[in-house]
């Protein structure tokens, strides 16, 4: 496949069409036709979450939040790739990963909300926090991808960044470190075709991401971000050829963020509806479904009940999250250093004395 | 005079410099079409094309690196990095190279640019959102350091800082960049960066403070005045160069300091200021100079920002403390 899609040829990787039609069968991946509809209702089940999440948010009762609105079958088909053995180093955008790693939505809703115990992510086997400083987390990937090689272990490590990130001098060192050690690591760009309001061809002046592999001597391949099957099929590839030990692979997905970087965000500044309405047709979701329908494994009325379920199960763990403790003073201390330090522990008693003194404060 | 807040007080000195600069060049990540993240340089970019304000790719070494070169090659560049908690790939530039290019090159080549950036918490950021790292750069020798606390003196400052012909960075305290509105001379003017700002004169305790601190230090002296404390605030204004006189002067006269941070404790603008006290005004003292800064943690999340932030009691607290020792 890395071959047949060398990036220099120029040739995105993509099995089905804009309308769910197979337009390449040789790569078609060896799925049963419940595990289509289960990688679809995962898919479906990260939008409503992803979604209702950004509701939220609006009504004020989480903080900023980077929705994924438009990309979910990369984090969808890399959910369904990645072992409980892999690791995932994410970035910060791809939740349906995360939740396949088992992380829950609770403790995703808790770090938005603003407690750092969400980010233990207690139940993700080898799943890293989620990394807001733009590609810096690549290195830790390549870093984990050593101690799988020293070890001889039968894992790989999956890594996300964002178009924006391979500006970042952190993902060229990433992958020329990746590439020097032969490590199994896997890079999934998500180029998403924007860096907050800044347009792709503002990021680079190269043709895409994935031609960048061949001067770190590493695999590449461009591959149609919304389309399920084909990254379903270039992960397994990218996965069996690392474990293998033939070194890291760079995927570039092909996306587009319908939303915005953040709820911060007011997209109308710099783009579009014209482009939306353009990207409106690859839409990943729209397009399974498309295919699902062909064979006759799309039930409307089961499909709304689904929504339903999934609303009442993420609005329970919303509201689970909502009802979590308050955050105990010692909560900001007791996570830096394997032992408290005097001085902390000093400056924790002398803040503890001032809230004494604040409830006798009449003012 | 305009009402402006500090935004709107930045984006007039950059539009100030830009018109009757030819050499001014602004540039960073989504500064340009969308006008930084704040709205800082909104309008910028229309007014005096994309050659002059623009994006960059998404690299703040590449950003400061290449503001290097063109300040080397004659023009004063003003960059924008987009958060206080996203400048660290930077480093290696700010500490390598645009500190130390006036000095290598004895004096030849110079490094007229500042390097902007919004710092400080209590917003409720996400992580790395909320840092106060003034500390970091006030280390290193080569590089100017200023703060504004109001509209007034962030357009008068950055209008001196990117008129300086050293490194300038210019830190933004981002919870009061639309918090604090006042009228401002729409005029060019600057105010000489490396002197302090007495906000108000007092007698019994000097308060000094610099950025979005000062405002909750003027909030204290109130709780402080109803107890019959009278409170003398500076606004240090520029971390470094640090105007000794003024402190000197102050304290000679209260006998009383304390210097108030958002930044984590050790080893920072508070420690240093108490330091310069011990060794110029000693025998002046009486009573032990004091810091009320945040924890020596890191910035928690927003439900426990409440635990961390500097509060005005917290300085009343220590006010009351100093006085009564």
């Amino acid at each position: 496949m890395f071959n047949t899609y060398n990036p220099l040829n120029n040739s995105m990787f993509r099995i089905m069409d804009n309308f769910g039609k197979i337009i390449n069968t040789d790569y078609f991946p060896d799925l049963l036709d419940e595990e289509i509809l289960k990688a679809y209702h995962d898919m479906l089940f990260a939008r409503t979450a992803d979604l209702m999440t950004v509701s939220y948010q609006r009504q004020g009762r989480i903080y900023t939040y980077p929705p994924n609105y438009g990309q979910e079958a990369i984090a969808g088909a890399a959910g369904k790739i990645i072992q409980d053995d892999d690791w995932l180093v994410p970035a910060f955008r791809e939740m349906g990963a995360y939740l396949a790693k088992g992380a829950t939505l609770k403790e995703i809703f808790l770090v938005f909300m603003g407690y750092e115990d969400g980010s233990k992510f207690e139940y993700a086997k080898n799943m890293l926090p989620t990394s807001v400083p733009i590609a810096s987390q690549l290195l830790h990937a390549v870093g984990i991808g050593y101690e799988i090689k020293l070890r001889k272990k039968n894992q790989a490590v999956f890594t996300f960044v964002g178009d924006g990130g391979t500006s970042e001098g952190d993902f060229h060192e990433a992958l020329n470190f990746a590439g020097v050690w032969k490590v199994p690591v896997i890079f999934i760009v998500q180029n998403n075709q924007y860096g907050i309001s800044t347009p792709f061809r503002v990021q680079t002046a190269s043709d895409g991401i994935a031609i960048k592999s061949i001067a770190y001597g590493i695999k590449g391949i461009q591959v149609d971000g919304n389309d399920f099957f084909a990254m379903f099929a270039a992960l397994k590839n990218a996965s069996q050829y690392a474990k293998s030990g033939n070194g890291p692979v760079l995927i570039e997905a092909v996306t587009y963020r319908k939303g915005p970087h953040t709820t911060s965000d007011d997209p109308t500044k710099y783009r579009t509806k014209e482009e939306e309405t353009e990207w409106d047709e690859k839409d990943p979701l729209k397009r399974l479904k498309a295919f699902l329908n062909d064979k006759k494994l799309i039930d409307e009325k089961a499909e709304e009940i689904l929504i339903e379920q999934y609303i009442a199960e993420i609005d329970r763990q919303f509201s689970e999250a909502e009802n979590y403790p308050k955050y105990p003073l010692n909560d900001v201390f007791d996570y830096l250093y394997d032992e408290m330090p005097e001085d902390l522990k000093e400056q924790k008693r002398e803040h503890e004395k001032f809230l004494k003194w604040k409830e006798n404060l009449k003012m | 005079m305009k009402i402006m807040n500090m935004v709107n007080a930045i984006n007039d000195a950059l539009d100030i410099k830009l018109k009757e600069d030819e050499s001014v060049i602004v540039y960073g990540e989504d500064v340009g079409v969308e006008g930084g993240v704040f709205r800082v340089t909104e309008g910028l970019q229309l007014k005096y094309g994309a050659e002059r304000v623009f994006d960059s790719p998404l690299a703040e070494s590449g950003i400061v690196g290449t503001a290097v070169g063109m300040a080397v090659a004659g023009l004063r560049p003003v960059v924008e990095m987009q958060f206080c908690g996203f400048v660290y790939p930077a480093m290696n530039q700010i500490i390598s190279h645009a500190s130390r290019m006036h000095n290598r090159s004895r004096g030849r080549f110079k490094t007229p640019m500042v390097i902007r950036f919004p710092y400080g918490g209590g917003i409720n950021a996400l992580e790395h959102h909320s840092e106060s790292m003034e500390a970091l750069y006030g280390h290193i020798p080569g590089v100017k350091v200023v703060i504004p606390s109001t509209p007034h003196d962030a357009k008068g400052l950055l209008i001196s800082a990117i008129e300086s012909n050293d490194t300038v960075i210019f830190m933004e305290p981002k919870r009061i960049y639309r918090a604090i509105k006042q009228e401002v001379s729409e005029e060019k003017f600057s105010i000489p960066l490396g002197k302090a700002h007495i906000v108000s004169q007092g007698t019994d305790v000097t308060v000094i403070a610099y950025g979005a601190m000062v405002r909750e230090v003027q909030k204290a002296a109130v709780m402080a005045k109803n107890e019959g404390i009278s409170v003398e605030i500076i606004d240090l204004r520029s971390i470094y160069p640090i105007d000794k006189e003024t402190i000197k002067e102050s304290v000679k006269k209260t006998g009383r300091v304390i210097t108030v941070t958002e930044s984590p404790r050790s080893f920072g603008v508070a420690s240093e200021i108490t330091q310069i006290v011990n060794e110029e005004v000693f025998l002046y003292l009486e009573a032990p100079p004091k810091r009320v800064t945040s924890f020596d943690t890191i910035v928690p999340l927003p439900k426990g920002e409440h635990h961390y932030m500097v509060s005005p009691e917290k300085i009343f607290y220590e006010i009351e403390r100093t006085v009564k020792y």
